[in-house]
């Protein structure tokens, strides 16, 4: 049955295949988009489902045992990342549809978004530090060519920066990766967990997790590291800046918090007060780098960053309470982030422009859109009873029972300026009238379903984890507990006792 | 040996850090290929250098027996070096079209995301 566990890498890879030699027909590639991404979803689904019930599964790859073979591991916290890949894989495929530029379809924009889905998808789901190095490069292509698919002017410049910075961090991986290897012989994350602490080296092994912190904090777009995110996630189509946000950066934060839970944990006192002045600096430029922007998805982007820092402080206190408030955030952040980012493709199309100036008018021309915005960005700022409140609610929480009440106060205020940064939207784009005038443009009724689908179903989500926080934070909490106690990581992975 | 390659190395990340740093793309373009080198070679290193003992179990044995040659840091260059080939060839090419768009190779030129795209301008 542990089988199963390929099957979100192989789905994936199944249907780029069929798209690309389905190269000529745009139709059948984008039925196979949502088609492979539903299997995906549904294949997740099963595999969280046996992972929460019965503990984290493993599979050797080629059944060489572990740790001469490359293991898949899916522990509870993996299960649920690759549930939301599945499920934000599905639902940006449907908003495809409904978007404009199909022209880019023709130069392969459909085996690219499957391939993407399948590094995410074995980035999540990988027990092995050299094969997480390999998926996270066959997801930086896929990402390379899909923000430079199309090639205008801001486009080519954002994917210059995105792809120079994330070259460089790669190379900082496999920096970290080949000196692991000389210190302790193995990279199968379960064997270093056993091994690293029995070398007697702790200076070595945080230097290494040093290096970790920074090759995947440029990936997660961490301070300082994060100045490529706002400078390319607004360039390329809408679509692509949802599953951008919403699975990629979200990666990097996956990888750092599998390494300090499971490997670098040695020194805590050294890591965790790195981990928690990061935290709370990303948090703090996020959000004041938001508040000086007027176009909606560069204004956004920068939350994304503020966002992180959230996460990151999760893993920076860790406790039980935080780094379940981790993985609550990272879901209800996926969900409500694309639903933000998905509501600023319809802004565009409805008022013409990203830009917060030129647009207006569309509370009384788009009533359903401005509910759904305001729903998610209220999440967002963290108003009870939505689902960003209950996650911030959990770290603040956290962060008073560990006694960090500087980096608490950090955090509540930086919920005031994302409040104030989302007015500025709400006011902007929604209340005020069209500066030109302009009636907001309609729809036609297939692009409406396909745009309004999956932000219905994103901010229905953000509104139901917030009404019934429950059963997530229970999964969540199992999640944390699996993390701090990796033993039956370990078992699951080596076998024995 | 070890200390030869360990000097070479570090004048490899050297170098690739300093091009990085230039303002044409075109060195930062060569800067992201010499770190590619240091870091293989530095895996290479890291894996300690055994010399003419291939790790080929002889005939009539069923294991290795020490001194060998460790296969893995050659396996994991192997696959590094050929993603490395890829990504680097996508990057030369993404240049060369960054050069043709924006019309310049200095990055200092490259500023105008922060700015609004004129109107009209990413109209498809």
């Amino acid at each position: 049955m542990a089988n199963l566990l390929f099957l979100p890498i192989l789905i994936p890879l199944l249907a780029a295949i069929a798209s690309v030699l389905l190269w000529q027909r745009t139709r059948a590639q984008r039925a196979i988009s949502v088609a492979g991404a539903a299997g995906l979803l549904i294949s997740a689904l099963a595999i969280a489902e046996r992972v929460i019930l019965h503990g984290p599964l493993a599979v050797q790859s080629g059944n060489w045992p572990a740790p001469f073979g490359i293991s898949l591991v899916v522990d509870t916290f993996s299960a649920v990342m690759l549930c939301m890949t599945g499920l934000m894989g599905l639902l940006v495929a449907v908003y495809r549809l409904g978007e404009e530029h199909h022209s880019r379809e023709v130069f392969g924009y459909h085996p690219l978004y499957s391939f993407l889905l399948m590094g995410v998808a074995g980035a999540f789901s990988t027990g092995d530090l050299f094969n997480l190095y390999v998926w996270f490069e066959v997801m930086l292509i896929s990402s390379f060519v899909l923000l430079a698919l199309g090639g205008k002017r801001p486009q080519i410049e954002g994917a210059f920066k995105y792809v120079s910075i994330n070259l460089v961090s790669s190379a900082l991986f496999l920096t970290g990766l080949g000196l692991t290897y000389g210190l302790a012989g193995t990279l199968n994350m379960a064997d270093l967990a056993l091994t690293l602490p029995t070398l007697n080296q702790p200076g070595l092994v945080t230097t290494l997790g040093l290096l970790f912190l920074v090759a995947f904090g440029i990936k997660a777009a961490l301070f300082p590291l994060f100045f490529w995110l706002p400078a390319s996630y607004h360039t390329p189509p809408v679509s692509v800046t949802v599953i951008f946000s919403a699975l990629l950066s979200k990666v990097g934060v996956y990888a750092l918090v599998r390494v300090f839970t499971l490997l670098f944990t040695s020194q805590p006192e050294v890591t965790q007060a790195i981990l928690t002045w990061v935290a709370g600096l990303t948090m703090v430029t996020g959000v004041l780098g938001a508040v000086t922007q007027h176009e909606m998805r560069r204004l956004l982007s920068f939350h994304v960053i503020s966002q992180i820092g959230y996460m990151l402080l999760g893993l920076a206190l860790f406790t039980p309470l935080s780094l379940a408030a981790t993985l609550y955030f990272l879901v209800q952040h996926i969900c409500t982030k694309s639903a933000l980012f998905m509501v600023s493709g319809v802004v565009r199309r409805q008022a013409g422009s990203f830009d917060l100036r030129e647009i207006g008018g569309l509370y009384r021309g788009a009533p359903l859109l401005s509910g759904l915005f305001l729903l998610a960005a209220l999440s967002l700022a963290g108003i009870p009873p939505l689902s960003g409140f209950w996650a911030k609610y959990a770290l603040v929480r956290a962060g008073l029972e560990g006694g960090n009440y500087g980096i608490v106060i950090v955090a509540l205020l930086v919920g005031i300026l994302t409040l104030y940064s989302m007015t500025k939207i709400w006011a902007e784009a929604f209340w005020k009238k069209h500066p030109k005038g302009k009636e907001a443009t309609q729809l036609t009724p297939a692009a409406a379903r396909s745009l309004f689908g999956p932000l219905v179903v994103l901010v229905a989500l953000v509104v139901v984890l917030g009404l019934a926080a429950g059963p997530l934070y229970e999964v969540a909490t199992q999640a944390a507990n699996e993390l701090l106690n990796p033993q039956l990581y370990i078992r699951a992975v080596l076998g024995g006792s | 040996m070890t200390v030869l390659l360990a000097v070479v190395i570090g004048l490899l990340y050297t170098l690739g850090f300093y091009m990085l740093l230039r303002r044409s793309i075109v060195k930062l373009i060569i800067g992201l290929g010499l770190l590619g080198h240091a870091v293989n070679l530095l895996v290479f290193l890291a894996g300690r250098l055994t010399a003419g003992v291939p790790p080929v179990v002889p005939l009539g044995e069923s294991a290795l027996s020490a001194p060998y040659a460790d296969p893995i840091p050659q396996a994991l260059i192997l696959t590094a070096i050929v993603i490395g080939f890829g990504v680097q060839a996508f990057a030369v090419v993404l240049i060369k079209r960054t050069y043709e768009v924006l019309g310049t190779d200095d990055l200092n030129q490259m500023v105008s995301t922060d700015r609004e795209p004129p109107p009209g301008e990413d109209e498809e």
